[in-house]
């Protein structure tokens, strides 16, 4: 039993350091498949192919990184992603967060029913709809578009079911205070919900642009043309049926693909968190 | 225009989520201005979510392949959704990955929340960090890595875990294995993000409670049973819903892992209708396929809000 009035900072429970160890090997488990991509990418074709295998290169080299960017049309395919997964992001935190306004702060009819209409369209598997979908991007002769692989992501009901539960948790004075100034709704939007959303809106972004920056079936089905392709799609093309590519070579490849979501998280990651206990992801 | 007059107080139920509003404005007056702001997102939504639903929907009852007329064939679409023992099997691999991955991803998170929600632990924000690392990668990269470590010939946890005398052997060719293997890396892929969400909850719990309780000489299980996991059943829905749906939906980790194989072994239903619709062209089949999944989630995550959403409003 540790005593109640002690400095808790000079306690070590043995507890505490239990859990120390189970969280160690836990963040190794987790970390292992990041760690194996990065060293891969550097390791000689001997060396990845080696028995008994290692983690560490011995030798470093960049040759898994020249190939993989000769095979592919890198700067094109990064660019794509980066226009792909930062269009979608601007567009529908724009669109979700005026619907989610809506939903949250103005009680017209049939309020209720449309919210559970738009949380039901979260369940439908999007390969169910993939057929249809790509028969109307076909006929709007968007296909191999930026504008088709965009636009039927540009609003979201994830988005609009997040941003909704965030902006009912506001305070709602100031707003009834400014709509008796005559405040228009928008204004109200604009200048009092929007500024007070930041941490929601931060979290929404990032995962959008996320899960957009990692998907691999949209791409591989809208865009026909490998230039028009995205770096989580192009890399596939590798592995295809046309043959297997060498490990170092895929994990070079992957190192690509994954290094400006990591940097990006890391950079943000302490808010990002705590951003999360503050939004309606809860 | 929207305060011409004194809003007039009048009662209302609470809403379950929203709370008590001032009517302000005309009902006309607020629907038009609501519709304003809808309009960008529900052109969006009817546009490219609602209508090839609808789409689906017609195509369900035909025998279309993409070629040429399709004939309406009535129900002949579900008679073999419900007789096909292709489909059979493919949710009862569904079933079991949702089984071996709902759990697991969702105890590890909590158990994870729950430890690093104390303030005693150290290198608290690094653990946090990197436990949600997986998550901003992509299932492919994911697949590709894991496919790796674990390769039979040169895999490095394979060939770690036989030093410590455990035999994998080729995991992914084995009909007992491939399952817990391709679910194992969603677990990978996901949990961080539930661990997030059961942080986020965990801190919206008063700690006057727990100090209540442990004057009133609760232990720390007590503690856990009575105070945290009933305040967080609210998280736990919403967790659990979407990893049901990410398991009933799953297909990209074992599209690249494993296709399918061994022997069918991983056919999801999600692989099923993929195969169905875009390999074989069987449209019909493929949308009456999707519709049968569409109605099983939709149930089976209202009975999870029910459930779990019962609990939280007992309580307060």
């Amino acid at each position: 039993m540790s005593p109640r009035r002690g400095n808790r900072l000079r306690e070590i429970r043995p507890g505490t350091v239990l859990a120390t160890i189970a969280l160690v090997v836990v963040s190794a488990i987790v970390l292992l498949p990041i760690a194996i991509i990065v060293f891969t990418a550097f390791k000689p074709a001997v060396e990845v192919n080696a028995f008994p295998p290692s983690l560490l290169p011995d030798a470093w080299t960049l040759d898994n990184v020249r190939e993989v960017t000769s095979e592919l049309p890198f700067a094109r395919l990064m660019g794509n992603s980066f226009l792909f997964a930062g269009g979608v992001t601007l567009f529908a935190l724009v669109f979700d967060s005026l619907a989610a306004y809506a939903l949250a702060r103005i009680d017209f009819t049939g309020r209720k029913v449309l919210l559970v209409a738009i949380i039901a369209t979260l369940m439908i598997p999007f390969q169910a709809t993939l057929i249809p979908l790509y028969q109307l991007v076909a006929d709007l002769g968007w296909v191999n578009t930026y504008t088709g692989l965009i636009a039927p992501r540009a609003a979201d009901a994830f988005g609009i079911f997040f941003l909704r539960q965030f902006f009912l948790a506001l305070p709602r004075d100031i707003d009834s205070a400014a709509r008796m100034d005559g405040a228009s709704e928008f204004r109200l939007f604009r200048s009092i919900v929007i500024p007070n959303a930041m941490p929601a809106l931060l979290t929404l972004g990032l995962f959008t642009f996320v899960n957009n920056w990692n998907d691999l079936l949209w791409p591989l089905v809208f865009t026909t043309d490998a230039e028009m392709g995205t770096i989580t799609s192009g890399l596939t093309l590798l592995t295809g049926p046309s043959g297997i590519v060498p490990h170092g070579v895929m994990m070079a490849g992957s190192l690509i693909a994954i290094l400006p979501l990591v940097i990006a998280f890391l950079f943000v990651q302490r808010r990002f968190i705590e951003n999360i206990a503050t939004t309606g992801l809860k | 225009m929207s305060a011409d007059h004194v809003p007039v107080r009048r009662y209302r139920p609470p809403a379950p989520l929203g709370g008590r509003r001032r009517a302000t404005g005309s009902q006309s007056g607020r629907n038009a201005k609501a519709l304003l702001f809808l309009t960008p997102a529900l052109i969006i939504l009817g546009l490219f979510v609602v209508w090839p639903m609808i789409s689906a929907l017609r195509l369900s009852f035909t025998d279309a392949s993409g070629f040429g007329r399709e004939e309406w064939v009535g129900l002949e679409n579900y008679v073999k959704v419900f007789t096909d023992s292709d489909v059979f099997d493919a949710v009862t691999n569904t079933a079991l990955y949702t089984v071996l991955f709902t759990p697991t991803a969702v105890i590890a998170a909590l158990g994870l929340a729950l430890l690093l929600n104390s303030p005693h632990m150290p290198f608290r924000s690094f653990f946090r960090t990197a436990l949600f690392v997986p998550f901003t990668i992509s299932f492919a990269v994911a697949a590709f890595a894991w496919s790796y470590l674990i390769d039979p010939q040169v895999g490095l946890l394979n060939y770690w875990l036989r030093g410590m005398g455990v035999q994998m052997g080729n995991v992914l060719e084995d009909p007992q294995l491939a399952m817990p293997a391709v679910a194992f890396v969603a677990v990978w892929k996901l949990f961080g993000f539930y661990f997030v969400i059961f942080l986020a909850g965990l801190q919206d719990i008063p700690s006057s409670l727990y100090e209540a309780a442990r004057i009133d000489g609760a232990g720390p299980w007590a503690r856990l049973r009575r105070i945290t996991l009933p305040l967080l059943s609210n998280t736990m829905a919403f967790v659990l819903i979407f990893a049901t749906i990410a398991a009933l939906q799953t297909f990209d980790q074992i599209y690249v892992m494993t296709g399918g194989g061994p022997y069918g072994h991983t056919q999801t239903v999600v692989m099923e209708i993929y195969e169905s619709g875009f390999r074989k062209l069987d449209i019909g089949f493929a949308s009456a396929l999707s519709y049968v999944l569409l109605i099983a989630t939709l149930i089976l995550s209202l009975v999870q809000f029910v459930f779990f959403g019962r609990r939280e409003k007992d309580l307060s």
